[in-house]
């Protein structure tokens, strides 16, 4: 009797030993040696027994790093200019698949979420191809539009440079970011929808509402607690974006670093430049950003809330 | 890996017929590791119980990967392969083998390589932790048609920079092409001539930056801006898709790089151009590399023997130099690699020039200079100074001074 109970007092644990064992291997100890390795200088190649404790060096040294402060910038500029609008065109967008495409919402669900699971390297490489200076599609577009009697004033004469010029890298990644996510948060939205009670709506018509009003005032505020789940993804998405600016840039970050994120500055410091130490301080650096704006978002949303 | 290796060849010991059989692991990326394979039939006719496993990563991710294996002590293969830009890295690993000591005593055949080559890889601590397997004596590729159409002699080319920027000048504005593919690689050739013995071009030989004193960089500044001013580049990166686009086009006229992007040329990046390109000496007659191959022995490895048989084979036997050079465009280190019929042979794709014999002549004047763990960051910095100059019109006194705080800065870490 005992022996069977003490069976089961243990069942539980041996069922979430698995989680629990992978988790602590490859969450909690690389979130821990990170922690560590933010006091020692190390390079691994030289091995475990190099690790030198240095302090709070590798901090000041990331804090006195324009390269830290333009990866920041960076970073920051392209998660409100990729997150943005990503909320902006997701909710009407969903608006529109979920009242007005009836027996296509699905398939129209399933393009847009078609880039959420499409290969980034393969995303990235193709937007590199379509802003390609010289061979691309879109300044062929832009070339052949520059004919027409009005445009040819507003656009540009020659090729544009997109990926060789501070100006244009970080708005063609920003552009492949929304690109990407904008269906994910389109899908978020449309099931939110789908669990806003349809007697509001009929409610709402029989007092003579029209589209737009029931948009704004019923539509908006039950999606508030979506918005704040999308925004909060978005925030630590955009803040930790790395992949896209990555293959774009060829890995370097492009010219003046313009399109070098935080992340991808991380990863370099490391893996190219053996500098572990400095690596961990700058990501716990960019871990106290993206913890201040989610708290930051976490307040927007409650204050607007109520 | 090692793990999916040593289960992957599990069934195979357990095969009473191959139950004898000894297996060594080579960690390559392309196409060395085509070399490594080219190579076994020979080897292990001497060896034939011993199953040599060639393990390919893609470049970065193999240096990655030996990054992690050194780190951990575990994982690493008997034989690693070493790119030139990693070894001042793995060397202060202290986990490589030094090749100077017995049972390798590898100095006795010092003479027999290309003298830059062997001293890239020895280390003040460490001592000769790999040999040189390739190497990548600088050269001048130009486009002969774009010469003709401008009027411009190739001599005008390689005579000094003055007379390469004119030349320049006179292809743009008779062909309508472009010079190089981008200014910074006229910078880049500046300032690895006349780096002083001992030094690294970045860092003196103690180790300090030499970014904000040494001539070189400032002339290289001072050029690479000319270059842009005139519009004499295309502003494309090496290795882009742009980059390719502009030299199956004909695009850019000049492609300074290693003499190995003849054999880049032919087989993918411009193909279709066969008898239109040539080579010639850099400008100045700059005696400079790009890149090399290394093989080392991990001191974890537990087929040293074995190993080293194997980097003997591929670094000392002259045959097996030249099949590299031959099938695979790998440059030979040893310098007996250097003879033979094969080099005096017109190359039918540079229209019939005998290439290789000028390639010989170019390692064999290039100095060693010192490679330094931080020439990756100080590359970096220095490139993004130079962008500022080429786009904000920073100043170069400025961008100098503020790349040489950077660099210093690293340094003492």
């Amino acid at each position: 009797m005992s022996q069977r109970l003490t069976a089961q007092a243990w069942a539980p644990y041996v069922l979430v030993a698995p989680f629990v064992i992978l988790f602590l291997v490859f969450g909690l100890f690389p979130i821990g040696f990170s922690f560590v390795l933010m006091f020692q200088s190390w390079d691994p190649v030289q091995g475990v027994s190099s690790m030198k404790y240095v302090g709070l060096e590798n901090l000041s040294f990331a804090l006195e790093d324009p390269l830290v402060w333009v990866s920041l910038q960076n970073t920051l500029w392209l998660a409100v200019a990729s997150g943005l609008p990503q909320h902006l065109v997701a909710i009407p967008l969903a608006y529109l698949i979920n009242e007005r495409l009836g027996p296509w919402r699905n398939a129209a669900m399933g393009v847009y979420f078609l880039p959420y699971i499409t290969s980034t390297v393969a995303i990235a490489i193709m937007f590199g191809s379509l802003f390609s200076t010289d061979y691309g599609a879109v300044n062929a577009m832009l070339q052949s539009m520059a004919q027409w009697p009005v445009l040819s004033t507003l656009l540009p004469a020659g090729n544009v440079d997109w990926m060789g010029q501070p100006g244009t890298i970080k708005p063609v990644v920003a552009l492949v970011v929304f690109w990407r996510y904008v269906g994910f948060n389109t899908i978020l939205y449309v099931a939110a929808m789908q669990s806003i009670p349809r007697d509001l709506y009929e409610a709402a018509r029989l007092d003579g509402a029209s589209g737009w009003r029931v948009f704004w005032h019923i539509t908006l505020p039950q999606l508030k607690p979506m918005m704040y789940f999308g925004v909060t993804l978005s925030v630590i998405g955009g803040l930790q974006l790395f992949e896209e600016p990555f293959i774009l840039t060829g890995g370097k970050g492009g010219i003046e670093y313009a399109g070098m994120t935080t992340a991808m500055y991380m990863y370099r410091t490391a893996f190219e430049f053996g500098d572990f130490g400095l690596a961990s301080a700058i990501s716990w650096l960019l871990f106290a950003v993206i913890l201040v704006l989610t708290l930051v978002t976490n307040r927007a949303f409650r204050v607007k809330g109520g | 890996m090692v793990f999916s290796i040593r289960f992957l060849a599990l069934p195979f010991l357990l095969c009473s017929s191959v139950w004898a059989q000894t297996v060594i692991t080579v960690a390559a990326f392309p196409s060395v590791d085509e070399v490594v394979r080219a190579a076994l039939p020979a080897w292990q006719k001497k060896h034939p119980n011993v199953q040599v496993k060639v393990v390919s990563r893609e470049f970065a991710d193999h240096h990655t990967a030996m990054t992690t294996a050194l780190s951990a002590s575990s994982g690493l293969p008997d034989v690693m392969t070493i790119e030139y830009g990693y070894l001042g890295r793995f060397a202060q690993s202290g986990g490589l083998e030094d090749l100077a000591q017995p049972p390798y005593a590898v100095r006795q055949h010092q003479a027999r390589f290309v003298a830059y080559a062997w001293a890239q890889a020895q280390h003040d601590s460490f001592g000769q932790i790999a040999l040189p397997t390739d190497i990548g004596p600088g050269a001048m590729f130009y486009r002969v048609d774009t010469l003709q159409k401008a009027g411009v002699k190739p001599e005008q080319l390689s005579a000094d920079w003055e007379s390469f920027l004119g030349a320049g000048k006179q292809i743009k504005d008779k062909a309508g092409v472009f010079l190089v593919a981008h200014a910074r690689d006229v910078k880049d050739l500046v300032i690895r001539a006349g780096v002083q013995a001992g030094e690294g071009i970045y860092y003196d030989a103690q180790g300090q930056s030499l970014v904000g004193s040494a001539a070189r960089f400032k002339r290289g500044f001072e050029l690479a801006k000319r270059v842009r001013d005139a519009g004499l580049d295309a502003k494309v990166n090496a290795w882009s898709n742009e980059w390719g686009e502009s030299l199956k086009r004909g695009n850019v006229t000049v492609q300074m790089m290693g003499a190995w992007l003849g054999g880049h040329l032919q087989n993918w990046l411009a193909p279709q151009s066969a008898g239109q390109w040539r080579s010639g000496p850099l400008p100045e007659g700059v005696a400079t590399s790009w890149g090399g191959t290394f093989y080392a022995i991990p001191k974890k490895s537990a087929q040293k023997a074995l190993a080293w048989d194997l980097i003997e084979h591929l670094t000392l036997n002259k045959a097996q130099q030249q099949l590299a050079f031959e099938r695979f465009n790998a440059f030979p280190a040893l310098l007996e690699g250097q003879a033979g019929a094969y080099f005096e042979q017109p190359v039918a794709y540079l229209g019939g020039q005998k290439a290789r014999v000028l390639w010989r002549d170019t390692a064999q004047k290039i100095k060693p200079s010192r490679v330094f763990r931080n020439d990756p960051i100080a590359e970096e910095i220095v490139n993004a100074e130079l962008d500022l100059v080429l786009t904000k019109g920073k100043s170069i006194d400025a961008a100098l001074a503020d790349a040489h705080r950077l660099v210093q800065r690293r340094a003492q870490r």
